[in-house]
């Protein structure tokens, strides 16, 4: 396996040579990555704000937004603009502490699970052991922002859903957890570069989608269900709840809840794309390619091509499974709250636990197609 | 510096998504205008007055799932360690694995027919 660019590597060495003492010029790159992906996130809400509204108008036979800049590309940020001006009103009743606070805690763990997403070989903020397990443990805490949110505005509305939204992601916390842990199985690491590696090299069939079909769609209706899209919009569900724990809220504080919801959806899907698409990987083993076309995988000008497209493959992956939210979107019909709770407990929780020991069964049977 | 390399950045991380919060929200407070009158400031019931407030004794019948949800949340994190190590643990670990699971379904089963996850 190649190593692929280090980026890092040679930024700190580049710094080093123009007379930079190693200490700092490591803290000269830290706040790099981060700041770049942070970037990332805040464009790929405008994109996929912008996606959502065109997708739908297009499914329900309408333009759409067409005057805010070329296609209504520019609408999303007129939103975002119109957000910040808006007057911040807490109610009388409120808690005014915790009122501030519910949407403070709900999108800092969402844009923290960013850490461990990676673009490519190197392209990631830091590839710590727990790897995934770190976001498993970061999207447990955007409940308890929810319910804050919920029970702070003193409003009924507010509290009912608020305590959807929590009991519907716990609900679906286990099913996710398990179904990553099949991964985790195969992969023999938590580290999502390690997941990627296992799966790359083979094109397609080496994919986890194949060996993990269930595992799969486990996880992504269980992640549908915590980023409270259509078919699992329960905790605000218009025509019952208003707008559930965002009822009270206005201005940058509804606008948090906004951007966490779609940041949710963004790395999601990313997640997806690593855990059963691939990653980075190409659908056409690239050695292959590289071999047919007689050159070395190590020539530096293929590997800024391989890293580029590298990244280019994981985004394309992650939107076209935005893209399938969308759509869903407007094709399945909301579920009731007691039909989601029995999914999850009555359907999911035990597929997802035969899945995990069959996982288990099939690498002691067939070591060699399970990462032995 | 830090005994778990590569955790630095998590703590770094931490405090630059800690800003985007911070900055949003005191951008809005710096631009947004603040007009203040009590009929605003009421909580919303659909153009009514509001009927008492929403902070009362209150039947939480997710309470049950929470439960349950504990007792599984809990067993996938036992069973992380056991995912990760298992290409070396071999087939004792399956059957170890196989009677913790085996136990927890029963106690879901157990749940599930004393109806704590009915919704009623």
């Amino acid at each position: 396996m190649n190593q692929g660019i280090d980026l890092q590597g040679s930024f700190v060495q580049a710094l080093i040579d123009l007379g930079i003492p190693a200490g700092s010029a490591k803290a000269l790159w830290l706040p790099l990555p981060m700041v770049l992906m942070l970037i990332a996130a805040t464009v790929s809400i405008f994109v996929v704000v912008w996606l959502e509204r065109k997708i739908s108008a297009a499914a329900q036979q309408r333009i759409g937004p067409e005057y805010a800049g070329p296609l209504g590309t520019l609408q999303a940020v007129a939103d975002g603009m119109k957000l910040v001006f808006k007057e911040d009103i807490i109610p009388a009743k409120s808690d005014p502490l915790l009122f501030t606070l519910g949407p403070v805690i709900v999108v800092i763990p969402v844009l923290l699970s960013f850490l461990i997403v990676p673009f490519g070989q190197n392209l990631v903020i830091t590839d710590i052991g727990v790897g995934i397990f770190l976001w498993i443990a970061l999207s447990s805490i955007a409940p308890i922002g929810l319910l804050m949110a919920g029970y702070s505005s003193n409003n009924k509305y507010s509290l009912l859903g608020g305590l959807r939204a929590a009991a519907q992601s716990i609900s679906y916390e286990i099913p996710m957890a398990l179904a990553v842990l099949a991964v985790v199985m195969m992969s023999n690491s938590l580290s999502t570069i390690d997941i990627v590696q296992q799966q790359s090299g083979h094109g397609v069939i080496g994919w986890n989608i194949i060996r993990q079909p269930v595992g799969f769609l486990i996880f992504w209706i269980a992640a549908l269900a915590e980023c409270e899209r259509l078919p699992f919009d329960l905790p605000e569900a218009e025509e019952e709840l208003v707008a559930g724990y965002q009822t009270e809220y206005t201005g940058m504080k509804f606008g948090l809840f906004y951007v966490g919801s779609y940041v949710n959806l963004v790395l999601s899907a990313l997640l997806v794309a690593i855990l059963y698409l691939g990653g980075w990987d190409f659908p056409i083993p690239i050695e292959m390619l590289a071999n047919w076309l007689g050159v070395s995988e190590t020539t530096p000008w293929l590997q800024i091509i391989m890293a580029s497209l590298g990244v280019m493959m994981t985004l394309f992956k992650a939107y076209l499974l935005v893209f399938i939210a969308i759509l869903m979107r407007w094709t399945v019909p909301r579920v009731r709250i007691d039909q989601l709770l029995d999914f999850g407990w009555k359907f999911l929780l035990p597929v997802s636990l035969v899945n995990l020991l069959l996982t288990a069964g099939l690498k002691l049977a067939l070591p060699f197609a399970f990462g032995g | 510096m830090f005994v778990l390399s590569g955790y630095e950045y998590l703590l770094g991380f931490l405090l630059v998504c800690s800003l985007v919060p911070a900055l949003a929200l005191s951008a809005s407070k710096l631009l947004r205008p603040s007009t203040r009158g009590p009929e605003r400031r009421t909580t919303y019931e659909s153009g009514m007055e509001p009927v008492g407030g929403a902070w009362i004794q209150f039947n939480i019948r997710y309470y049950m799932f929470a439960l349950v949800f504990v007792i599984f949340d809990v067993e996938t994190v036992f069973l992380y360690p056991w995912a990760v190590a298992f290409h070396r643990l071999g087939l004792l670990a399956f059957v170890e694995a196989l009677i913790f699971i085996a136990i927890l379904v029963i106690g879901l089963v157990y749940a599930w027919r004393k109806g704590a996850l009915e919704w009623s």
